[in-house]
């Protein structure tokens, strides 16, 4: 079964393009090889360099930014085929105080509290990951927390302070002043395991 | 690590995006169109293809929509997994969908994948391949020479090779409703959660009328992935009729799965037989569930 196509005109390709993006609120541009990756185009043309850049073919997750606030890997995107659109990277979770000093988001407080990383590798991805699934899901169980940043790869931690700081931050995002346990997170996990 | 050079194009419309497509082929050029690259651009970073020009469909209108009618779902070349997975209409109507979705990649890898890009990639570890044949489903492609409908044995030629010609988009796929009273389930077993599945199996049945007195029959069939070079459907109604040691055989003398570093292949014939009966055992739970409610 065929039926009629509405004549078109083929457009021209092109090697470069002018890119324009809302990175973090900040109109930002820049003429690039197409086959610049946003993780690239992040990192070489708008010197944000907390995004990092693993694998780079999405396996890792060390590149994830925020694409008009989903998740996705950046090294996985063309910097023009998302022309227009808004990125919320690693330096954009912190929130700008009227002193001028940056007050650092729940997730991130989440991370320094329960010793979430170690490298530090991994954890631009892991912030921005985890602010996506605690906006789509606000009271993970453990479980979800492990669902949550099961396409992040973690080498140093084990994952399980990273689970803890899902949960602390779904806390903290509820409770900003909530107290953290004397011993910290895993003191008892831990005093089990060595006993 | 980073692509080749190529030249992108940005077509607005099908018909612009088609006669693209088509001067590159006339050009004996290789073009491959972008939609959510969470395929392709992977195979272009590690160079395992180069093709010299990139048709990006992102920015053209009236790809994005999901159309459900009681006859199925019709799933626009531009919609994403995740749009696709939380669209509560389309899953009631056909729940393989969903019951498939979740297990495709990561969250963040859906957020930006096409479920017709997926199809067009024609990875037989895919899972949404093995929905489309499963449910009998169909591809619609376009090129200036008009639009067809591929119908799902068709358009699945090998692994990574579809039957869409060099000049042809893949413009929609089409997954027909599940029968009324079927019961639907996906099972897959993979090394991490969203990694490529081992061994998935979808499983469909249906409660039919008797055949016999006293004896009700069930029509039972499963699409399998990651075990054949191309999506592979049986109807084991027989083999479920004669219990569940005979399914498990019926499925491991069907298929052909290969040794890999993840799984031998006797491996993946093991387990693929017990993730069907597992398949069809949920499915008829389901069924159970809707008799009962």
């Amino acid at each position: 079964m065929t039926t009629s196509v509405t004549p078109g005109t083929a457009v021209p390709g092109e090697t470069r393009r002018v890119v324009e993006l809302t990175v973090n609120g900040v109109h930002r541009s820049a003429e690039v090889d197409v086959r610049r990756t946003l993780a690239d185009f992040l990192r070489h043309d708008l010197a944000l360099t907390g995004t990092h850049v693993g694998c780079e073919h999405g396996v890792c997750g060390a590149c994830t930014v925020l694409l008009d606030g989903l998740p996705v890997r950046s090294c996985l995107l063309f910097a023009a085929t998302v022309s227009g659109h808004s990125i919320t990277t690693i330096e954009g979770l912190g929130q700008l105080q009227p002193d001028g000093t940056t007050k650092v988001s729940p997730v991130q407080q989440a991370f320094r509290d329960c010793h979430a990383l170690q490298c530090g590798f991994c954890t631009p991805g892991m912030l921005t990951t985890i602010t996506a699934g605690l906006a789509e899901n606000p009271h993970p169980t453990a479980q979800q927390a492990v669902d949550m940043i099961s396409g992040n790869l973690c080498r140093c931690t084990g994952y399980q302070n990273i689970v803890e700081a899902v949960l602390r931050a779904a806390e903290l995002m509820e409770n900003p002043d909530a107290p953290l346990p004397d011993e910290g997170f895993t003191a008892d996990e831990h005093a089990k395991g060595d006993a | 690590m980073k692509p080749a050079p190529f030249r992108m194009y940005a077509p607005h419309t099908v018909a612009q995006a088609v006669a693209t497509l088509a001067a590159l082929e006339a050009e004996g050029q290789h073009a491959k169109v972008l939609a959510g690259g969470q395929s392709l651009v992977p195979v272009l970073a590690m160079r395992l293809a180069e093709p010299g020009h990139l048709v990006d469909i992102n920015g053209v209108a009236g790809l994005d929509a999901i159309d459900v009618s009681s006859a199925g779902v019709r799933v626009g070349a531009l919609v994403r997994h995740a749009e696709l997975l939380r669209h509560a209409e389309a899953n009631r109507v056909q729940p393989l969908l969903s019951q498939a979705l979740n297990l495709v990649a990561h969250a963040t890898i859906r957020n930006r994948g096409t479920t017709v890009g997926s199809l067009a990639h024609a990875d037989p570890s895919g899972e949404m391949t093995a929905v489309l044949v499963l449910t009998g489903g169909s591809v619609t492609a376009v090129s200036v020479r008009g639009e067809r409908e591929i119908p799902a044995a068709e358009f699945f030629v090998g692994p990574l090779e579809s039957s869409l010609a060099a000049d042809e988009l893949a413009l929609s796929a089409f997954f027909p409703a599940a029968p009324a009273g079927a019961g639907t389930a996906f099972v897959e077993m993979a090394r991490r959660h969203g990694d490529y599945a081992l061994s998935g199996v979808g499983a469909v049945v249906i409660p039919g009328p008797s055949r016999d007195e006293g004896a009700p029959t069930i029509s039972v069939s499963c699409g399998f992935l990651s075990v054949s070079e191309t999506p592979l459907v049986l109807d084991l109604s027989d083999a479920w009729a004669a219990g569940e040691d005979s399914v498990m055989a019926v499925v491991r003398a069907a298929i052909d799965p290969q040794d890999d570093i993840h799984a031998s292949a006797d491996y993946r014939r093991h387990i693929t037989g017990i993730l069907a009966v597992r398949a069809i055992r949920e499915a008829l739970a389901r069924v159970r569930e809707e008799q009962a409610a």
